[in-house]
């Protein structure tokens, strides 16, 4: 069997259990509505300034929640799970591939859900929101690959829960510079490229270290 | 039925460090083609970690290992999702497996599950879990079968599924390797059996 269609076996898998248990997606994501929420109260009805800080509030949430959407991700398969994996012939690079796609579609769909939310409550002006379609995905990927390989680091460690977003946050604070960054700059006529080259950067450093590391992270002993 | 002489698999000097801890110290091992070989030994005298060795899921820091796969290991606990259904978990091993999901049902029937193909494994009780993880055997069809305390679990009605096994994978010429701490249990299922004594096969060889 090919790589790929072993590939897409574990992400369909990953996908399956998430909407079984929904424990990543359902969970997380009303506290991510419910975070966004409380801003408002906390600072009343000042609109302008809701309007102002709503974009930059979105994508706080989206980094600090999504973090904790792939690292639950990442948590699902037992020592018992890998070893079957590794005798049915799959490498630790495919493996750890299909679980980061399959979390980069779990926070796709996060950041879909919040996104609703976050023009309710804000009302944010609409200039650069077709670079969205750019700046989502991108985003998704990256914090997707990040967890995926912070998740496998942590494998087995006592400390995994605290040990994964201190991994993660630091190498995802490009992420939430250009996805901010981007469409404020297309709203004000400047070219988001060099905001979108640093997500695509940080994405593509992400996929190197995967096919790097991904055969010295899996231990099973 | 005498094994075959051709090794399953071969284990020359096999020496293998757990956490800075010598487990398997200098270990020679022959599995024949067609054997089903026991191995029994007390607490922590490296018998788990001899059957990753087998399975190539540790590598040893010393000697040689060569093992004639596919290779299925069903250790202590199934490896089964638990979010899965016990038809969505085979189905998963036949597809990485290049399988048809057809082979996965069928597999289902035969370690007498059928009815349950559709129930989520974790509202399966220990012993249809056990069950369903034997049923890799006949999806993935292995040339070496490692069981490490396989029987834990299942009833007497359902026990019987192990020799049923064992006897599949010696029919197509593969060899097992079966580790318990139950020596009847051991002597009743294999042909030969070994006891591993502070990492190495030790001296006595129970008949």
């Amino acid at each position: 069997m090919t790589a790929w269609l072993q590939l897409v076996q574990i992400t369909r898998k990953d996908l399956l259990i998430e909407a079984r248990s929904g424990e990543a997606l359902l969970v997380t994501t009303p506290f991510g509505a419910v975070a966004l929420l409380f801003v408002p109260l906390a600072v009343g009805t000042d609109t302008p300034l809701l309007r102002e800080i709503g974009p930059g509030l979105y994508w706080v949430v989206v980094l600090l929640f999504g973090l904790l959407v792939t690292l639950r991700h990442s948590a699902v398969d037992t020592p018992a799970q890998i070893a079957l994996l590794r005798l049915c012939g799959v490498h630790p690079v495919v493996r750890l591939a299909g679980r980061a796609v399959a979390s980069a579609l779990l926070l796709l769909a996060f950041e879909l859900l919040l996104v609703p939310v976050t023009v309710a409550l804000y009302d944010p002006a609409p200039h650069g929101w077709p670079w969205l379609l750019v700046v989502l995905p991108l985003v998704a990927t990256g914090l997707g690959l990040l967890g995926t390989l912070a998740g496998a680091l942590a494998q087995g460690l006592d400390g995994r829960t605290t040990l994964g977003p201190v991994l993660v946050l630091p190498l995802a604070v490009p992420l939430l510079l250009g996805a901010t960054q981007a469409p404020r700059a297309a709203a004000l006529g400047h070219a988001p490229w060099p905001w979108l080259l640093l997500m695509l950067t940080v994405d593509l450093i992400a996929v190197l270290a995967l096919l790097l590391g991904a055969p010295h992270l899996e231990e099973v002993a | 039925m005498h094994p075959q002489l051709s090794p399953q698999a071969e284990l020359t000097g096999v020496h293998v460090d757990v956490q800075r801890t010598a487990v398997l110290r200098g270990l020679d091992l022959v599995v024949a083609a067609g054997e089903v070989l026991g191995m029994v030994g007390a607490n922590g005298s490296g018998k788990t970690t001899l059957l990753k060795v087998l399975a190539t899921l540790v590598t040893p820091v010393a000697g040689t290992v060569r093992v004639r796969g596919p290779v299925v290991l069903l250790g202590h606990a199934p490896a089964l999702c638990p979010q899965l259904t016990l038809r969505e978990n085979l189905r998963f091993v036949a597809g990485l497996a290049g399988r048809d999901a057809a082979v996965a049902d069928a597999s289902l029937a035969t370690v007498g599950l059928a009815a349950a193909a559709d129930r989520r494994a974790d509202r399966c009780s220990h012993g249809m879990r056990r069950r369903a993880d034997l049923a890799r055997v006949f999806v993935t069809e292995p040339s070496l079968l490692l069981l490490d305390e396989v029987q834990t679990g299942l009833d007497v009605a359902s026990a019987g599924l192990v020799d049923h096994v064992l006897e599949v994978v010696r029919h197509r010429g593969g060899a097992s390797v079966v580790v318990s701490h139950d020596r009847d249990q051991v002597a009743r299922l294999t042909d030969r059996v070994v006891e591993l004594v502070a990492g190495r096969v030790g001296p006595a060889v129970i008949v």
